[in-house]
């Protein structure tokens, strides 16, 4: 570790992989939720089951952010961070919050937890990804804003590179994007139009420059190419997706009320989107390939390897699929949705999480890069989860295709739940799926635990 | 990548193109908000489908159910159900709800909604049917 300061994110690493756990765990339950109806009901709904894995997912990714920000600023702009204890009291405080607030989510019901925390002051809650209550969505933005002037002096006291002007500019986005939880009125129209600032707006924008600004910083530290080509490439990357991406936020505006014209900007722009992720993917492997050493960290190289293809998977061809409007007619809030919507996060945000986590956690345990042993583990998490999300994909999209067909395209259309039972098959099958999934975490959780000759710190 | 195309041109172009598309989507936003009354019904917004909204919110019925398509793929879409139970058939279904669930099956809990709370919900609901969604969904099972 070149700066003291950067020890900050070693807890933030650790409390993310736990709630990936917890968000796996309640995966799992959903899943059976999906297949035996009444799987603990009436003690865990499954919207109860869903938020909290959708919200785990959230803040776990969040934790990533910080940690993965904390790590990387010192190092990209030579100096300490402008202060590690504020980093650790946020810590501290986003730790703490979150814990109070999955504990409300399963102790009280909903609505009482709603009336508990001050929604009638200011209604927030009940709508999909933002189940926060007020206090909890309060406690997000100042954790933020200290995490942000924390970093942003660090910058302004340091050397200021692109990697980290970029990975600002992300962080900086998510916190003014997020404030739009915030606004819920009454018509739900309007309503469900500026949901979309905060969920589409971060995960096809914003965020996209946090995962190029952490791809980057791992690909020069692994491979020793030259920042100047990285760097271009970085701003080529964030350009396609902003590019793209803002105006493909229309997509989402193809059936709420929203004025037809969306229909054709929704979908000239999103289907212009794979574009960067395409591009990340070439990025990553066109430096691997131009590599000027031999970093001993293979597993954290796989990783972001990983990240290119799968994101480009997950959100590229998975996202594609479903993003113009006469095929989103039909598809429009079906399985099809969910199986885009898993491989996306894990391709994109997870595995770029897993890749700064991998590359940062054996230095700030005191050497290069984990012993052989122990990479072996961490490799065999990787396969073992992606493969898993990869067969969960498809086994959605299976059951997706199915539902359109019975539900939606037919001259005789079923019901929902009877389209259901019909396709219960495929919600068994990704619900084993699920279990491998977890195996491969614990493995990956096990990897941090074996011993061996590990590389000495560089 | 050449020579010729340095760091700082993809720089500018990064910020250039980012302002102008974002510019270009604020423009468009703003041509919505004035098409929108149109399309959303918003005069017909009384005090008690607000609280039809807030009921809506506050039991978390998005966590299940799909409103105009958005939300949980679990349980039915809601924006029409109005027209495919009618009003009534809506109150008495989740009235009807046993409270330990049905077994083996998908359970949607006893939410112990008072008549007039009943009314709230199904007049937003309502509401929502209303809105000019362009011909979605597809068909009456939503
Ligand atoms: C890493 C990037 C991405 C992530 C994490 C992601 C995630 C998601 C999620 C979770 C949803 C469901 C939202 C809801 O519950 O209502 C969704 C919806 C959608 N996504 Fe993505 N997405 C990504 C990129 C893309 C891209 C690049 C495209 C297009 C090429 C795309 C097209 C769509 C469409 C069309 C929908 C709406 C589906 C519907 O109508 O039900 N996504 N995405
Ligand atoms: C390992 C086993 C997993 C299982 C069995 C599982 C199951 C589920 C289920 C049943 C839902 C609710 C779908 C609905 O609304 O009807 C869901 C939602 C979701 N899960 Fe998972 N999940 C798993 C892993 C993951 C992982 C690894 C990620 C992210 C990387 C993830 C991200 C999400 C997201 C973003 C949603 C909301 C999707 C949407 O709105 O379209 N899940 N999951
Ligand atoms: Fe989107």
């Amino acid at each position: 570790m070149q700066y003291k300061s950067q020890a900050v994110a070693k807890p933030y690493f650790i409390a993310a992989i736990g709630l990936f756990v917890a968000q796996i765990l309640f995966g799992l339950i959903l899943g059976l939720q999906y297949v035996i109806g009444d799987f603990l009901f009436p003690h865990i709904p499954f919207n109860v089951a869903r938020m909290v894995h959708t919200n785990a997912l959230i803040v776990w990714l969040l934790m990533g952010f910080m940690g993965g920000a904390y790590y990387m600023i010192p190092e990209e702009a030579e100096t300490e961070l402008f202060s590690p204890k504020l980093a650790l009291a946020m810590f501290w405080i986003f730790l703490v919050a979150a814990a109070l607030t999955v504990a409300g989510y399963l102790l009280v019901p909903y609505s009482t937890l709603a009336a508990m925390t001050g929604n009638d002051i200011l209604e927030t809650m009940g709508r999909e990804f933002l189940e926060q209550p007020l206090i909890t969505k309060v406690g997000i933005v100042i954790v933020a804003l200290a995490f942000l002037f924390n970093i942003s002096m660090t910058v302004l006291k340091g050397k200021k590179t692109s990697i980290s002007l970029v990975l600002l500019l992300g962080l900086w986005g998510l916190a003014v994007f997020f404030l739009f939880s915030f606004y819920n009125p009454v018509n739900v129209v309007l309503d469900k139009f500026f949901w979309w600032w905060t969920v589409h707006l971060w995960v096809e924008g914003v965020w996209e420059l946090i995962l190029g600004a952490f791809l980057a910083f791992v690909l020069i530290k692994t491979t020793g190419v030259d920042r100047e080509v990285i760097e271009k490439w970085l701003y080529v990357i964030v350009t396609l997706t902003l590019i793209t991406g803002i105006i493909g936020t229309g997509h989402h505006y193809y059936w709420i009320g929203t004025p037809e014209y969306w229909q054709w900007w929704g979908s000239i722009f999103s289907a212009l989107e794979p574009i960067p992720f395409f591009a990340m993917t070439v990025f990553a492997f066109n430096m691997v390939n131009r590599r000027r050493r031999e970093h001993p960290n293979k597993a954290a190289v796989l990783w972001a390897l990983g990240t290119g293809v799968m994101a480009f998977l997950g959100a590229g061809i998975w996202g594609f699929l479903h993003t113009l409007a006469p095929v989103n007619y039909y598809t429009h809030g079906t399985q099809i949705t969910a199986a885009h919507g898993h491989m996306a996060f894990y391709g994109a945000y997870v595995m770029v999480n897993l890749t700064i986590i991998s590359y940062a956690m054996p230095i700030l345990r005191g050497r290069a890069a984990n012993s052989n042993k122990s990479q072996v583990m961490e490799m065999w998490s990787f396969w073992l989860m992606t493969i898993a999300i990869v067969f969960i994909t498809l086994f959605l999209t299976a059951a997706g295709i199915l539902q359109v067909w019975l539900q939606r395209a037919s001259d005789t259309p079923l019901p929902f739940m009877v389209a259901q039972d019909k396709i219960a098959l495929f919600y068994w099958m990704r619900e084993w799926t699920g279990v491998v999934f977890l195996i491969g975490l614990l493995v990956y959780v096990a990897s941090f635990f074996v011993g061996g000759r590990e590389e000495k710190a560089a | 990548m050449s020579g010729a195309f340095t760091k700082s041109m993809a720089r500018n172009i990064f910020y250039g193109g980012t302002v102008f598309f974002f510019l270009l989507f604020l423009a468009l936003s703003f041509d919505t908000h004035s098409q929108l009354p149109k399309r959303d019904m918003r005069q017909n917004i009384t005090p008690q489908i607000a609280e039809g909204k807030k009921l809506w919110e506050t039991n978390d019925c998005v966590g299940c159910h799909t409103l105009m398509g958005e939300g949980a793929y679990f349980a039915p879409e809601l924006g029409n159900v109005v027209a495919r139970y009618g009003d009534e058939g809506v109150k008495a279904f989740i009235k009807a709800r046993p409270k330990e669930g049905i077994p083996g099956r998908r359970s949607m809990p006893q939410f112990n909604f008072t008549d007039a709370q009943l009314d709230a919900l199904v007049a937003f609901l309502k509401h929502v049917n209303s809105v000019n969604d362009a011909n979605w969904p597809p068909n009456i099972q939503g």
